[in-house]
C-alpha cells in the first residue's frame, strides 16, 4: 500500500488576517496539494490565500510539557495593562 | 445515524491504563475541555473515535453514489448544478472526516481498505436505491434532515478535530436539506404523476430513515462510554423522536401521508407517536444484505482500482522531480 | 406538448452564442459523470468544481441566447428540448470520459483553447459576451492549469500512465481542428469584432501545447486529418446517448415543472 503524503492547509480568509489552520489532505506533491486545498477548502469563497505544508514538517510541543512551557507565564500579570493603575482623571491610556 | 454501527461491541480487551491518567482525562472531559491529537487518551476512547469517525467518513463517500445516480438526469440546469454541488460537498465532508480520523494515528489508506474489503460499516441508508427523481428530494429532506439531528450535537464532541470537522460540515450542509425539501415541494404541487412520485419516495424512505438513528436505546451497547466521554450527547431514541416531531408536520404541509398507520400526535407528551420499526430489516441491511450493499461496494472498489494507475503516476512523478531537484 | 423539441430562430449571433453554450454544457455534463468515481477523493472535488464552472458558463450563455432569440425560450428549453442535430457543440467535448487520461487530455485540449478564446472575448464588441468572457477567464485559467498539471504528471509518471496519456492524445487530437474552423455563418461576426478570430487564438494554443507536451514527454500527433461536423449539427454517435440520458425527465413528463 503506497501512502500519498499528508499536507496541512492554512487559509487567509481576508486581507489583514493571519493564515489559519483549516485541515489536512493528501497529495503527491506541493502543486497538487495546493490545487486540492483550493478545491476542498475554498468552495464558498473562504479564501484570499492558501498555504500547504507537509504535515511531517511540523514540530509540535508535547502536551506533557504544557505545564513547563506555558504555566510560568500565568503569574506574570504585570505584563498586562490592567495591572497598572492610572488616575481616572487622566482618561484613556 | 451515519455512525450507527458503533453500537456493535468493542471486541478488543480493555487496556491496562494508569488510573491517575484516566481520572485526569475524565476530569477534563467533565470540565468540557477538548481533547487534542497529541493529548494522552484511553485506548478505548481512541478506538471508539477512529471507528465512529471512519464510519462517518465512509457514509459520506458511499452516500455520493445514490445521489450521484441522478446528476446526469437532473431535470433542469438549476437542479443539476445544485445536486452536483451537493454531492461534491459530501465528498468534501468525507475528506474532512478522514483527516480528523488520521489525527488519531491511522492512515486514510488503511481506513479506505477497510471500507473496500467490506470490513467497515457505513450508514445503512445508502444501501437503498434511488429509483426516481423524487428520491433526490426525499434524501435531501429526510436523510439530510436526520443527519443534521445527529451532527449538530457532534459539533460539541469532546475530540477537537472531530468537533471542528463537524462544525464545517454542518455549516455547509445547511443548504442540503432545503434543497431536498424544495424538490419535494415542487413535486407535491406538480402534476398527478409528480405527486405520486413524491408520495412513493416518502413511502420508501421513511422507515429506513428512522432506522438511521440506530437500535433502540436498550440495545445500544456502546452508548454508556460514548456518553461519558461526551462523544455522544443524545440517545438514539431521543434523536429519532426529535426527527419525527420535526418532520411529520413538514410532510403534512406537502399534503403527503406517512406509511405508518400508528402515527398520531400524542397531546399528553406533545410528541408524534410512531409505529414499530422493523429491526430485522435494519440488521439485514447492516449485515450486507440490503438492496444495494453489493452495488455500492462494487462501485467504490471499481473507482479505487481504476484510479490506482493515476495515484501511482502522481507519486512516481513527484519522486522523479524530487530526485532531479536533489541532483 | 411541452415534451416535443423546440424550433429555434435562424440568427447568426444567436447560433454562435448557442454553440459556445453547448460546448460548456456538454463538457460540464461529461465531467459530472465522474462524480463519486474519480481516482482519488481530492480529484472528485476538482472535477466537480470544473463541471460546475462550465455549467455556470452554459447557463449565462443560454440566458443571453434567449434574449437574442426573444422567443420566450429558457435555458432549460435549449438544454432539454433540442434534438442532437440541433446541438452545435464541437465533437471534442461530447467524446466519452474513457479513462482518466482521456478525460484530462480532452480537458487540456479544450481548456487551452477556451482560455485563450475567453481572454480574447473580453474585448468583444458585444458587451454581453464581453461580460460573460470576463467572468469565464479566471475559471478557464484554473481549468487549464489543472488539466496541464495532470497532463504533465500522466505523461511523465509511470510507463502505464505515459502510454494511456499518449493513447488519449492520439485519439482526441483529430477533434481539435474544429476549434479553429470558421463556419461560414460566423465570418461576419468575426469581422465585426463580436467573435474572436480563431486564427489569433491558435498561436497561444500551439505554444501551450508545445510546452506542456514537451514537459510531459508526449509526442504531438503528426496526422493533419481532422474530424468536423459539430458546429453543423453532425455529431458523433455519443451525443445521442448523452442527451437521451440528460433529457429523460423533461421529455417524459409533458408540462411538468421541476
Amino acid at each position: 500500500m503506497t501512502l500519498t503524503p499528508l499536507w496541512e492547509v492554512f487559509v487567509r480568509s481576508r486581507n489583514g488576517l493571519a493564515h489559519k489552520h483549516v485541515g489536512s489532505l493528501h497529495a503527491a506533491d506541493a502543486t497538487l496539494a495546493l490545487a486540492a486545498a483550493r478545491d476542498l477548502f475554498t468552495r464558498r469563497n473562504e479564501a484570499m490565500s492558501v498555504w500547504v505544508v507537509p504535515s511531517n514538517a511540523i514540530t509540535a510541543s508535547d502536551p506533557d510539557d504544557a505545564a513547563m512551557l506555558f504555566e510560568p507565564a500565568e503569574s506574570k500579570i504585570y505584563r498586562h495593562p490592567s495591572f497598572y493603575e492610572v488616575p481616572d482623571d487622566v482618561g484613556h491610556m | 445515524m451515519y455512525t450507527q454501527g458503533l453500537n456493535a461491541a468493542d471486541k478488543a480487551p480493555p487496556a491496562i491504563e494508569d488510573a491517575g491518567r484516566l481520572g485526569a482525562f475524565q476530569a477534563r472531559i467533565d470540565a468540557e475541555q477538548k481533547i487534542e491529537p497529541n493529548d494522552w487518551m484511553p485506548e478505548a476512547y481512541r478506538r471508539t473515535l477512529i471507528r465512529q469517525i471512519a464510519q462517518h467518513a465512509h457514509s459520506e463517500i458511499v452516500g455520493m453514489l445514490p445521489e450521484g445516480n441522478w446528476i446526469t438526469r437532473a431535470p433542469s440546469l438549476r437542479r443539476k448544478a445544485a445536486l452536483l454541488a451537493k454531492v461534491q460537498d459530501e465528498g468534501g465532508h468525507g475528506l474532512y472526516l478522514y483527516a480528523a480520523a488520521e489525527t488519531l494515528g491511522v492512515a486514510r489508506e488503511t481506513l479506505v481498505e477497510q471500507l473496500l474489503s467490506g470490513g467497515a460499516k457505513y450508514s445503512s441508508i445508502f444501501n437503498y436505491p434511488t429509483l426516481t427523481w423524487a428520491d433526490i428530494g426525499a434524501i435531501g429532506w429526510l436523510v439530510d434532515g436526520a443527519a443534521i439531528m445527529n451532527q449538530i450535537p457532534l459539533c460539541r464532541c469532546s475530540y477537537g478535530p472531530y468537533a471542528r470537522a463537524m462544525i464545517r460540515v454542518c455549516k455547509e450542509e445547511s443548504f442540503h436539506q432545503r434543497q431536498g425539501y424544495e424538490i419535494m415541494t415542487v413535486l407535491a404541487r406538480g402534476t398527478t404523476a409528480q405527486r405520486a412520485m413524491a408520495q412513493d419516495a416518502l413511502d420508501r424512505w421513511w422507515w429506513p430513515c428512522l432506522m438511521m438513528f440506530g437500535p433502540p436505546d436498550g440495545e445500544s451497547q456502546h452508548s454508556d462510554a460514548s456518553t461519558r466521554w461526551k462523544i455522544k450527547r443524545f440517545s438514539n431514541d431521543e434523536l429519532r423522536q426529535k426527527f419525527v416531531d420535526a418532520t411529520v408536520p413538514q410532510g403534512h404541509y406537502l399534503g403527503l401521508s406517512f406509511p405508518d398507520p400508528a402515527l398520531r400526535f400524542d397531546e399528553a407528551t406533545s410528541h408524534w407517536h410512531y409505529g414499530a420499526i422493523d429491526w430485522d430489516e435494519f440488521r439485514a441491511v447492516l449485515r450486507g444484505d440490503g438492496p444495494c450493499n453489493r452495488d455500492r461496494l462494487a462501485a467504490r472498489n471499481r473507482a479505487h482500482e481504476n484510479g490506482a494507475w493515476v495515484r501511482e503516476a502522481a507519486l512516481a512523478f513527484a519522486e522523479k522531480r524530487r530526485r532531479k531537484a536533489a541532483a | 406538448m411541452a415534451t416535443t423539441s423546440i424550433a429555434v430562430v435562424d440568427d447568426r449571433l444567436f447560433a454562435a452564442v448557442l454553440a459556445r453554450a453547448d460546448d460548456a454544457l456538454i463538457l460540464g455534463h461529461r465531467l459530472s459523470e465522474w462524480c463519486g468515481h474519480a481516482p482519488m477523493l481530492e480529484e472528485d472535488l476538482a472535477l466537480a468544481n470544473i463541471a460546475l464552472d462550465l455549467i455556470g458558463q452554459a447557463r449565462l450563455l443560454y440566458e443571453y441566447a434567449a434574449t437574442i432569440e426573444n422567443a420566450g425560450h429558457t435555458e432549460d428549453d435549449y438544454a432539454y428540448r433540442r434534438d442532437p442535430h440541433q446541438f452545435r457543440n464541437i465533437l471534442l467535448v461530447e467524446q466519452p470520459n474513457g479513462d482518466f487520461a482521456h478525460t484530462i487530455i480532452r480537458q487540456y485540449l479544450y481548456s487551452a483553447f477556451a482560455h485563450a478564446f475567453w481572454q480574447a472575448m473580453t474585448s468583444s464588441a458585444d458587451a454581453a459576451l464581453a461580460a460573460i468572457a470576463a467572468k469565464s477567464v479566471p475559471e478557464s485559467a484554473y481549468h487549464l492549469r489543472h488539466a496541464a498539471e495532470w497532463t504533465i504528471r500522466l505523461g511523465d509518471g509511470t510507463e502505464e500512465s505515459h502510454r494511456r496519456a499518449q493513447d488519449a492524445l492520439d485519439a482526441l487530437f483529430p477533434y481539435t481542428g474544429e476549434m479553429f474552423a470558421i463556419p461560414e455563418t460566423e465570418t461576419d461576426l468575426i469581422v465585426g469584432g463580436i467573435l474572436a478570430d480563431p486564427a489569433t487564438i491558435r498561436p497561444a494554443w500551439t505554444a501551450s501545447l508545445d510546452r506542456i507536451l514537451a514537459e510531459a514527454g508526449l509526442a504531438k500527433p503528426q496526422s493533419t486529418w481532422m474530424q468536423s461536423g459539430g458546429r453543423r449539427g453532425r455529431h458523433s454517435e455519443h451525443l445521442g446517448h448523452l442527451l437521451a440520458e440528460m433529457q429523460i425527465l423533461p421529455r417524459s413528463y409533458p408540462g411538468a415543472i421541476w
